[in-house]
């Protein structure tokens, strides 16, 4: 189930966003999307969702023609930025919708859909708070609904833009560890957008670095900033607040600086 | 004695003379005149009012009313459900156009929308020789008020739905699909929940409408008595043969239906603050 994209260009009205994009990830990658704004990395992440349709190139996941799956036959748990909750369902409905909508026959009963809610609910420690409305939550809180909602529907590959964009640091510092271990127990395929470098060399195993609708340099969190190869990289990690520091002691430990 | 004011608010008696004045304002153009339809109809009692509403004109011209009103609203609810839809949620050309068109009938008078449905379907009309073939009768007959009636009120449901749908963005019904929902499914069980306050209250408004309507149905009414007067058109009929209790009588009539209409926004409003709050919060 490794992912290969190939060659995307995606243009909007006024402006290119894609200007082939090409990458490949293995199966249970945690991919970063890294760039700064209008770079294209969340048009990326739409197209994997199914959310948008690129003008041109391909993209295979799990052996299929992923461009040809309908956006709500991927299962492709998507985590939106301002995280998207139904606001006049509670949380345990917003996390029950995935598993309620299947056709009937796949359709779990509803005990059993109140069973997984449960088991989601405990995993994103939000035990006893299934009966409260989303605008009864923090944002911390928000964001793990939108995580647990995600992943009722067991999906194939997780998708999620800007995560903790909305969030402060000390909550952001917390869900990012958090992130990073229920990636390690689930092994899902993980695409993930940021602007916020230290963000994305705290979580993922690689890094694609995305200016203008290209992508500039994609590898290893090590690859890339030991040897940037383009001006772009270089001037865009010099700016990182953890220049100085040691890439690999970073690596995945969730506290960085 | 030092008496401490909010910078920001006005001299007291100002706000008392602004009070006065809009208080003045709503009495004498509207409650006045409302108070006045109810007077005039029971002027000579309540029997003789109840008479002029309990004959068969009259009970025609109330059926018709509530007939045209319970085709027009619904349709023009799912019409106004879908042009918002599609305005809100998704990108096309001519979507400045459309949004355009569908404010046409607020900005047209309801006489010519009349007229332009005589010259469509009238005798003399494009379609007039065919529709006469085929034994159907739209001008002078309830198709042709069904038809002015929707058109003058076809804005109220878009409008009240539009900005709110375009506020509450695309990025919930993205999440359902990207869940595993239908379309239909996502519109049944996202959409339409945080609408529905907006949707209702667009369709009060556009009932009230629909049955209070009355330059563009009479053009196409024909005022035939019994068969083609809607209540507004009973209203006129009366008046002008001098009838003023029977007049004032059906009139205070669609009178009620207003305050109903007001009363019901009302009770709705409040007794759903909480859940309204919810939804318009993001």
């Amino acid at each position: 189930m490794s992912l290969a994209v190939d060659s995307l260009v995606k243009r909007f009205e006024r402006f290119p966003a894609l200007n082939g994009v090409s990458f490949t990830a293995p199966q249970g990658a945690f991919l970063a999307l890294l760039g700064p704004s209008g770079s294209g990395k969340t048009t990326v992440l739409r197209i994997l969702g199914g959310l948008e349709y690129p003008d041109a190139g391909s993209v295979r996941f799990a052996d299929l023609n992923w461009l040809d799956v309908p956006a709500r036959e991927r299962r492709a748990g998507f985590v939106f930025q301002q995280y998207a909750l139904f606001r006049h369902m509670t949380v345990a409905e917003n996390i029950g919708f995935g598993l309620s909508v299947r056709p009937r026959r796949q359709r779990p009963p509803r005990a059993e859909i109140a069973r997984r809610v449960e088991e989601l609910l405990a995993l994103v420690q939000l035990e006893g708070l299934g009966k409260r409305y989303p605008n009864q939550l923090s944002g911390g809180q928000r964001q793990r609904v939108a995580l647990a909602r995600a992943l009722a529907i067991e999906p194939r590959m997780l998708l999620l833009d800007e995560p903790f964009g909305a969030l402060d640091a000390k909550v952001r510092k917390e869900l990012r560890g958090w992130l990073r271990a229920l990636h390690e127990r689930m092994g899902i395929t993980t695409v993930f957008v940021t602007h916020d470098q230290e963000e994305a060399f705290a979580l993922a195993d690689l890094v694609a670095i995305m200016n203008a609708g290209r992508i500039e340099q994609y590898g290893t969190l090590e690859d890339v900033r030991r040897s940037p190869k383009t001006a772009f990289v270089a001037e865009f990690l010099e700016t990182a607040p953890l220049k100085k520091a040691d890439a690999s002691r970073h690596r995945g430990d969730g506290h960085p600086g | 004695m030092k008496r401490w004011r909010s910078p920001t608010s006005d001299h007291p008696l100002t706000s008392i003379a602004l009070a006065l004045i809009a208080v003045g304002v709503v009495a004498i153009f509207l409650v006045l005149p409302l108070a006045t339809v109810f007077a005039e109809a029971l002027r000579k009692g309540l029997d003789v009012a109840w008479a002029a509403i309990d004959e068969p004109d009259a009970r025609a011209a109330i059926r018709l009313t509530l007939l045209t009103a319970t085709i027009a609203v619904p349709l023009n609810a799912v019409f106004g459900i879908s042009a918002s839809w599609a305005i809100a949620k998704f990108d096309f050309r001519g979507k400045q156009l459309l949004t355009t068109l569908i404010d046409l009938p607020f900005s047209i008078s309801p006489v010519v929308s009349g007229l332009i449905y005589v010259l469509i379907f009238g005798l003399q009309g494009w379609f007039g020789q065919t529709l006469r073939d085929w034994d159907v009768k739209v001008i002078f007959a309830l198709p042709g008020i069904v038809l002015a009636t929707m058109f003058v009120t076809f804005p109220f449901v878009a409008r009240e739905l539009i900005p709110l749908m375009i506020d509450q963005g695309r990025d919930e019904e993205e999440a359902a699909t990207s869940l595993g929902a239908s379309g239909w499914q996502t519109f049944l069980r996202v959409t339409l929940p945080n609408i529905k306050w907006g949707l209702l209250y667009g369709v009060l408004l556009c009932n009230a409408r629909a049955m209070g309507e009355f330059g563009a149905v009479s053009v196409v009414s024909g005022h035939i008595r019994g068969l083609t007067n809607t209540m507004p058109l009973h209203v006129e009929v009366l008046y002008n043969d001098y009838q003023f209790v029977g007049a004032f009588a059906v009139a205070s009539i669609l009178a009620l239906l207003a305050i109903v209409t007001l009363v019901l926004k009302s009770v709705l409003e409040w007794r759903f603050a909480d859940e309204i709050a919810a939804v318009h919060q993001h």
